[in-house]
């Protein structure tokens, strides 16, 4: 009860002057609000437990070196620290999928490679490459526009800031650069599909 | 007959961290000390 009385920034402050019990105090009176965000989102007591104990390693070693600075946020920071590593955690799975092939049901008839093989990614490449050309023989306002949208994904009011235009003029010289490719590419029955 | 709050229920456990991750964080603190030397500091694990 005694401890409930004492903040969370004086604890820390304790805790970076040396009082070990102060970690004791600050894990108790927060553990049940971290530990059940972390599982609200994986969903497994395990690698709740696992993202929960990497999160305090992470709490002690910045406070022990002094990084953490007190602006009577703690709780805050370490659901920031509890988050990241749970996206961590789910960016990690997405590039090595954990699956149980245990039954008959075999998970590589769903689980496709959906990455291209050597020829599409040639492909790829060359219609980039023939697109690139075409965009060249572009008028120049039009060509300038088209760049900035599709290549340096600037939006219209960008464009029209950039180029002193109005950004209905942006849009219009935008519409006519992929009427005039689309033109170019119909009377040359250049086929850029993959 | 009179019920019982007195114990944890299920429930209220399933929300925490188990005992020995709070004792594994709680000694592991104990045995982190930073060394300074210059600008620069360094962990150190004692076990």
């Amino acid at each position: 009860m005694r401890h409930e009385l004492i903040t969370d920034a004086v604890l820390v402050k304790n805790y970076m002057n040396g009082d070990e019990s102060a970690l004791s105090t600050l894990i108790h009176r927060h553990k049940q609000r971290i530990y059940s965000f972390i599982y609200s989102k994986v969903f497994d007591r395990d690698i709740t437990e696992d993202i929960f104990q990497d999160a305090f390693i992470k709490v002690i070693k910045n406070l022990k070196l002094g990084k953490y600075n007190e602006e009577g946020k703690f709780l805050p920071w370490v659901m920031r620290i509890s988050h990241n590593l749970v996206i961590d955690h789910f960016r990690r799975n997405n590039r090595m999928p954990k699956f149980d092939n245990a039954g008959d049901f075999n998970i590589f008839s769903v689980l496709g490679d959906s990455s291209l093989n050597a020829e599409k990614q040639l492909i790829k490449e060359q219609v980039e490459c023939d697109l690139r050309r075409l965009i060249q023989e572009l008028p120049e306002d039009q060509k300038e526009v088209l760049i900035m949208r599709m290549y340096k994904d600037m939006s219209f009011k960008e464009i029209s800031e950039r180029t002193n235009v109005s950004i209905n003029t942006a849009l219009g010289r935008m519409r006519y650069a992929l009427i005039n490719l689309r033109k170019v590419i119909d009377q040359n029955n250049i086929i850029l599909t993959n | 007959m009179a019920k019982l709050y007195s114990e944890c229920t299920k429930k209220q456990n399933e929300r925490n961290p188990k005992e020995e991750t709070v004792d594994f964080l709680l000694n592991y603190s104990k045995a982190l000390s930073v060394i300074s030397y210059k600008n620069l500091k360094f962990e150190a694990l004692q076990n």
